[in-house]
């Protein structure tokens, strides 16, 4: 087998120095019964000629987005990725690295994980980020988690244009937990909150698309005793939005699939959770920091690592090791390859495009149902499945159904104007 | 090294890839040498598995566009979940915990619903010593009480105390086999036994896999949920620190209990089935690190059924062999045949020269450091996994530069004290760093 490289007489060798005369005599422990004789029905190895032959002509049955037209976000936003980041996660002195655990020869990945947490908390404007999570979903669940053992509160609210996959996550914590969740719609937000309430979760912009007002819906929160956690799903927002700590959140739990990483069928890509300084003791995962070596240098190690699992053990209140650290990279190589000004710029391209779009669309007998939007909205159109369908023929993939008659579109700066015109056009030809 | 902000907030392409190019050789990966980091299998990543993931009838898949667009997509899980069936001797896998630990709250998920469904109150789970460091944590973040069992003097779980502990009010055991001392238990069956006629359930931690692919299944052992880490035994990359992919497989009793959407093959078409009954709901979004299992996959397709046994032999056989090398020089607190890995610790070591010290030495050799101080079993551990990809000239090094540290522990005990020598920085102040937390540039 090409990945072992022994040789027979090496194997002699070795199985002597072991002090056996077989391979078999090393698994003597292991009882008759169970000791398998034969081969394992998973098929003979391929050579990588025929492998790569067969993977290709997997990945060949399925449509891209190279063959399709998208118009498709609802959580997983189809981007522009630069080559530079593919030129460092390529790189294997990254990817072939286990988790930094010994500094001195970890520098690279640790320094690259701090500087994403200082990109996480200045697009933010938290106090602190960690060194990511496993997607977004999962750092909602997360946060909600942190903010019940930090307050001791078990009501959980969140608001209910929330995404199905986020709120889905959170219901299996919650049932795991025995936590009270409970949706609630904003403008209905005095009745349902109470001392016993640990956090609001809103999803900004929300699952419809529409950008939240929340400084007021902050300070309602705040007078509670409970934290405002905001989950964004489309991290590109924040270079078009007001940032989440101006407008009083305590906690982020975002995904950054948009920042680098491509939609991969939903992953792997990351989450991450961000947070104001009182939380820093309470936020789970793995932390950056900087620190100086025996003769006084600047470095990075993992730290404040009391808080998790490895050391608490049985105190912990989240058990996540392995994180997402190389789809961080790729969103750090991102960030800092796009700038702070092209960062501004690809979002403005995108509310302009996903602008262009409602325009568009309200031409046609589609109804436009958000406002306020960034770079996704719902639009009500009667037999909106069979829209799509017709549209599927056509190649374009017409958003997300959310009901018989709803739709959740998106147009992100990879659909150009004449590809949503041609949308338009084959949208009039179905109509 | 400057920060990248340093530098700029808005800068050209040139000093973006010189920044993080100059940054990964700071690095150091499997590609770059040995990295015998106990039960974690940092063994080679095969080329191919990049080439694959990065396939663009992958990459560019959207999760939510029609299933009938994506048949490719769902062909590759469903075939990867059956592998992992026939490795494992389970009814099925659920494909979409993130990572190992993601996979163990995912089984604790379960075992907890199958007897809320029962409506048994069952309070407790038990852990063994030599367990995995996040089997206790994952246990009580769902709101069980983790029990400890001792191990007995050849590294066994503790039969006894097993007897005493397995009561009615324990859901069940989480099971590390082989354990974190490299050791099969030898008890295995009568464990699993013990566990199931009080009414609970086994859970087995699969991080440590490698040594039983093609050997011997799970199941077979008495194991009713198990996770697999793709990232370890499966050769993919483990991305300085992620990610990772950590499948569930279970019997056929807790098939109900999996995570939705399962994935199912109805006449020529796949689809995804989120009908599961009794489902503890999603873990995460979507369908799990999909390009991971694109990775593992095309490796489960490359070294088959005559391949896969072969990596636990020579994943054994090379443990074995540096083992034996090197309990001459070091202790060996278990002197048994040892499957994947084994434990040293410095006991034998004079002049107060630490496992921390010989870890930093083996830098100095062009070498990562094995697990150090686990499992918390072995004072002063060395936990050491060379994995089958190594050949016996790298293991020889290897052994060389460990008995040589040794000898400079007995001469020049400051040469060890004050390692690493050669690396970017020298050993780092993790006090300061917890103490006076930064964790963020500020502009």
């Amino acid at each position: 087998m090409r990945f072992i490289p022994h040789s027979d007489k090496e194997k002699e060798e070795m199985l002597k120095e072991a002090g056996v005369a077989t391979i078999n005599e090393l698994f003597k422990d292991i009882p008759k019964e169970v000791f398998l004789k034969e081969e394992l029905g998973i098929g003979k190895g391929l050579s990588e000629i025929e492998l790569k032959k067969h993977i290709e002509e997997l990945a060949a049955k399925s449509k891209s987005a190279k063959q399709l037209k998208l118009f498709l976000g609802a959580g997983c936003y189809n981007h522009f990725i630069p080559s530079t980041v593919s030129a460092i996660t390529g790189r294997s002195e990254f990817y072939t690295a286990y988790t930094p655990y010994q500094p001195e020869i970890s520098q690279g990945m640790l320094q690259a994980i701090y500087e994403w947490q200082s990109y996480i908390c200045m697009l933010t404007e938290m106090d602190l980020a960690n060194a990511s999570m496993y997607d977004g979903a999962s750092a909602t669940a997360e946060a909600m988690m942190m903010v019940v053992h930090a307050t001791k509160r078990k009501k959980v609210l969140f608001a209910k244009e929330l995404n199905p996959e986020y709120r889905a996550v959170l219901q299996t914590y919650a049932n795991s937990s025995n936590l009270e969740l409970k949706e609630v719609a904003l403008e209905e937000l005095e009745k349902e909150i109470g001392d016993n309430t640990a956090c609001l979760i809103v999803q900004n912009p929300n699952y419809l698309g529409k950008v939240e007002e929340l400084k007021a819906i902050s300070e309602q929160v705040q007078g509670k005793g409970a934290a405002l956690v905001v989950a964004i799903a489309e991290a590109l927002s924040l270079g078009f939005l007001d940032t989440p700590g101006n407008y009083g959140a305590d906690i982020v739990a975002m995904d950054v699939q948009s920042f680098g990483n491509p939609m991969g069928f939903g992953g792997p890509a990351a989450g991450v959770i961000a947070c104001k300084d009182k939380f820093k003791r309470h936020i789970p995962g793995r932390l950056v920091g900087k620190t100086v070596d025996s003769e006084g240098k600047e470095g990075f190690v993992l730290t404040l690592q009391a808080r998790e699992q490895h050391i608490r053990r049985e105190k912990a209140s989240c058990n996540i090791c392995s994180n997402q650290a190389l789809c961080a990279l790729a969103a750090t190589v991102y960030l800092a390859t796009v700038g702070e000004k092209g960062l501004k710029e690809i979002a403005k391209q995108n509310n302009e495009n996903a602008k262009y779009l409602a325009e568009k669309l309200n031409g046609t007998d589609i109804e436009l149902e958000t406002e306020n939007f960034f770079n996704e909205f719902v639009v009500k159109t009667q037999g909106a499945k069979q829209l799509q369908e017709k549209l599927l023929k056509k190649g374009f993939v017409f958003g997300y159904a959310l009901d018989e008659e709803r739709v959740l579109v998106t147009a992100t700066e990879l659909n150009s104007k004449d590809e949503i015109d041609e949308l338009i056009e084959a949208i009039g030809e179905l109509k | 090294m400057k920060l990248v902000f340093e530098k700029g907030m808005n800068l050209s392409e040139v000093e973006v890839i010189r920044h993080y190019s100059t940054l990964s050789k700071l690095n150091f990966g499997v590609d770059f040498g040995f990295y015998p980091l106990g039960s974690c299998t940092m063994k080679y990543n095969p080329k191919i598995n990049e080439d694959m993931a990065k396939l663009e009838g992958f990459t560019l898949l959207h999760p939510l566009q029609p299933v009938s667009t994506a048949q490719g997509a769902l062909e590759l899980m469903h075939n990867l979940e059956k592998m992992l069936c026939e490795i494992c001797g389970f009814e099925r896998f659920s494909l979409q915990p993130a990572a190992g630990a993601n996979g163990e709250l995912t089984g604790i998920m379960i075992i907890q619903a199958y007897f809320r469904k029962k409506r048994e109150n069952r309070s407790k789970i038990l852990v063994p010593d030599s367990a995995h460091g996040t089997n206790p944590a994952s246990v009580s973040v769902c709101g069980f009480e983790a029990v400890e069992i001792k191990s007995d003097k050849d590294g066994n779980i503790d039969l006894g105390e097993l007897k005493e502990k397995m009561t009615e009010d324990v859901a069940g055991i989480m099971i590390t086999n082989p354990n974190t001392l490299g050791l099969f238990d030898q008890n295995i069956l009568e464990v699993c036994k013990i566990v199931h006629e009080k009414g609970g359930l086994v859970y087995g931690d699969g991080a440590n896999m490698n040594a039983m692919l093609g050997i011997c299944k799970p199941k077979e052992l008495g194991i009713d949920v198990m996770h697999l880490n793709l990232h370890k035994s499966f050769a993919t990359p483990h991305g300085g620190g992620g990610p990772g992919s950590g499948p569930v497989g279970v019997i056929k009793e807790l098939v109900e209990f999996l995570p939705i959407p399962l994935i199912e093959k109805k006449g020529e078409e796949y689809v995804f089935n989120y009908e599961n009954e009794n489902s503890i709901g999603k873990l995460r979004s979507f369908y799990g690190n999909f390009g991971v299992m694109v990775k593992a996959y095309t490796y489960l397709k490359a070294i088959g059924a005559e391949g896969i046994r072969e990596v636990a032999e020579i994943a054994v056989l090379n443990a074995n062999y540096l083992k034996e090398k090197l309990k001459k020089h070091y202790n060996l607190p278990f002197d048994r045949v040892c499957q994947h890995e084994f434990v040293l610790d410095d006991s034998k070591m004079p002049n107060g020269v630490t496992t921390n010290d010989i870890a930093k030495r083996l830098m100095d050799y062009g070498f990562h450091p094995p697990t150090v101080y686990f499992p918390l079993i072995v004072h002063g551990a060395l936990m050491i996994e060379p994995t089958e990809t190594e050949t016996k000239e790298t293991l020889d090094e290897f052994a060389n530069a460990m008995i040589k540290i040794k000898e400079e522990a007995e001469k020049n005990p400051e040469i060890v004290k004050g390692a690493p020598h050669s690396t970017p920085v020298k050993r780092l102040d993790a006090v300061k760093a917890a103490r006076e937390p930064n964790l963020r540039w500020k502009p």
